[in-house]
């Protein structure tokens, strides 16, 4: 009873969120002092397609329709949420006309979440391994340089370490490609390696940043937790090193580490999307960026705004089972 | 000030040492300029690194050097201005949440949880993209500040919050202390060395994202940051030509400035933890 209030509870936080989360992306295009459907017309102008006027009108209600511009702010705002939340309409793309939008947004979220799925999953096993092994026996030499190594690592930002990755191992020595090029019939061993080899940078970018930041933070963790009663029972009661550091040591220092990607979500979200810019890698990244350069802004607008609710509902939702995994805290 | 040297630990020194070299590229070096080095064609094109051109030239006739020490200059800038608006911010509200409590502390913390659910990047590349393709520094800094306050407030409340059942408060309570002094006197020294830790690191994260958004050229162009040094030096080819060192100088400025940052961030907190511990 208690377990369903606590979810309520987070539930209904969780809706005011992404209700304040709209209305950020409704007031930003509102914000300007340019008028972005003016601006965008200006822009399809420029480059130099000729429109007769009846075409002109009929792209600026199109525009008008994406930014919910009609009638007065309250029908506006009602009918932006209704088209997000409800029908997850965005319309045509302006540049890959007439896609929808939501169709090349489908075609790109397989990439980005399995990129940052598999790299996360990747740094975190990695992290975590190294981690235990170096907090065990925290003063030794071999624990203080990957310690060395991690704090060195950690604080670079993911689009550094794609740049240096690429200049290394694409330009300087030719080992991977430099852009995305995928390839092979659906279901073959020639699609599946090609993925392999063109993620590998961009997924080693993100790994290494997170794999500093796990072997920091499991360290510490482990090196405290080794001080602790219950460990030093369990190796009075004469078990090995091994078993103390999984059975004892790993479930204890693996429950900071969620409230730890709560935190981080958005920022990987962040990294991934500018790396995969740098690598060409067919994702939401690039969809943003391909919708920023045509100024395709149905693409825009959709992008960003299924990407802030993606990070937030993923945030939200760490947050809801974290309570649930440690059974320390109790819902009263 | 002695103890703070004998007992500061290694990786703060080096933090230090590392911050300082920055500062004086960035904060002294500017002054030293020959002229605007952002002007196009104020230096041969395409030199390589000699005498007279440390870090060699850009395609467009920039002094990469000179350009280095202003990118640095402005990115440094901009960190420190949007860490401290959003340090100040975050620690009045995060104290007037946790010491008030009651209705004042659930709207604040609703909107410290939601603020830290929105992904920052995303909102700053829909309002480059809205506004002409680029935003001006001053309102890439006030959008960071609008994303960063959250950060120390959360922590600054749970702080106050566990502050308000201490004894020593409650001492100060019925001595008859006011409650601002109360809380400038007691329960500021408290969170002020987690909040130094927290002020470099959002100085890292504020040049960070602005970098980022530099990187894919949807920052300012009239000012040189380490991220638009980065777009330029791969919007012109810099990779293809060869010209590591254009490319590359902006990448190592990064590099060492975050590290020095992270360095710094960490041995501060390092510190306060274990001066909490003594007391």
């Amino acid at each position: 009873m208690h377990l369903l209030r606590f979810i309520a509870g987070r539930l209904v936080v969780y809706a005011l969120v992404i209700v304040f989360a709209l209305t950020v992306l409704f007031f930003v295009p509102r914000l300007g002092p340019t008028d972005p459907v003016e601006a965008m017309l200006a822009k399809v102008a420029s480059q130099g397609a000729y429109m007769d006027p009846a075409q002109v009108d009929k792209l600026r209600q199109s525009l008008i329709d994406t930014f919910g511009l009609g009638g007065s702010l309250w029908e506006q705002y009602g009918a932006f949420v209704n088209r997000i939340v409800f029908s997850a309409d965005f319309g045509p793309s302006l540049s890959m006309y007439p896609t929808p939008v939501m169709e090349l947004i489908w075609n790109a979220l397989p990439w980005t979440f399995g990129l940052l799925l598999s790299s996360t999953l990747i740094a975190w096993i990695l992290g975590n391994f190294v981690g235990l092994l170096s907090g065990w026996r925290p003063n030794s030499n071999s624990s203080r340089v990957m310690e060395g190594i991690a704090i060195c690592l950690y604080p670079i930002p993911y689009y550094i370490l794609a740049l240096v990755l690429s200049i290394l191992f694409s330009y300087v020595w030719k080992i991977f490609p430099l852009t995305t090029t995928i390839r092979g019939a659906p279901w073959s061993w020639e699609l599946v390696s090609s993925i392999v080899w063109n993620s590998f940078l961009p997924a080693m970018s993100i790994v290494i940043v997170v794999f500093g930041w796990w072997v920091i933070s499991v360290k510490a963790q482990t090196s405290a937790l080794k001080e602790e009663e219950f460990a030093r029972y369990a190796r009075l009661k004469g078990l090995s090193d091994g078993r103390i550091l999984t059975a004892y040591i790993l479930p204890n220092a693996l429950l900071p580490q969620i409230t730890f990607l709560a935190l981080q979500i958005g920022l990987m979200f962040n990294g991934s999307l500018i790396t995969e810019i740098l690598f060409d890698y067919p994702g939401l990244g690039l969809l943003i960026y391909t919708a920023v350069l045509q100024g395709d802004f149905n693409l825009l607008m959709g992008t960003i705004s299924l990407s802030v609710i993606a990070v937030a509902t993923a945030t939200m939702i760490i947050d809801l089972i974290y309570p649930l995994l440690d059974p320390r805290i109790r819902h009263r | 000030m002695r103890s703070f040297f004998t007992h500061a630990p290694f990786r703060l020194y080096l933090g230090l040492l590392l911050l300082a070299v920055c500062i004086v590229v960035g904060g002294i070096l500017p002054w030293l300029a020959p002229g605007d080095p952002l002007v196009w064609y104020s230096a041969p094109r395409n030199q390589n690194p000699s005498g007279a051109y440390w870090l060699g030239t850009t395609s467009l006739g920039q002094d990469v050097f000179w350009l280095l020490t202003y990118a640095l200059r402005n990115s440094i800038i901009l960190g420190l201005i949007v860490a401290g608006l959003s340090t100040v911010i975050g620690v009045f509200l995060g104290l007037a949440a946790g010491y008030a409590g009651g209705w004042l502390d659930r709207v604040l913390s609703f909107f410290m949880d939601a603020l830290l659910c929105i992904p920052t990047l995303p909102i700053l590349i829909l309002m480059a993209a809205l506004f002409g393709g680029q935003l001006a520094l001053p309102i890439v800094g006030l959008l960071l500040v609008v994303f960063n306050w959250p950060y120390p407030a959360r922590q600054v409340r749970a702080v106050a919050l566990t502050m308000r059942e201490r004894e020593f408060i409650n001492v100060a309570w019925f001595s008859g202390e006011s409650s601002s002094r109360i809380l400038i006197r007691h329960i500021f020294p408290y969170i002020a060395g987690w909040s130094a830790a927290n002020f470099i690191n959002t100085v890292l994260v504020g040049i960070s994202t602005e970098s980022a958004l530099a990187v894919i050229g949807l920052s300012s162009a009239q000012q040189a940051t380490l991220g638009t040094m980065i777009y330029w030096a791969i919007n012109y080819q810099a990779l293809l030509g060869g010209k590591y060192v254009w490319i590359g100088s902006p990448v190592v400025a990064i590099v060492l400035l975050f590290i020095g940052l992270f360095l710094v961030s960490s041995g501060l907190s390092m510190q306060s933890a274990a001066k909490r511990m003594s007391v």
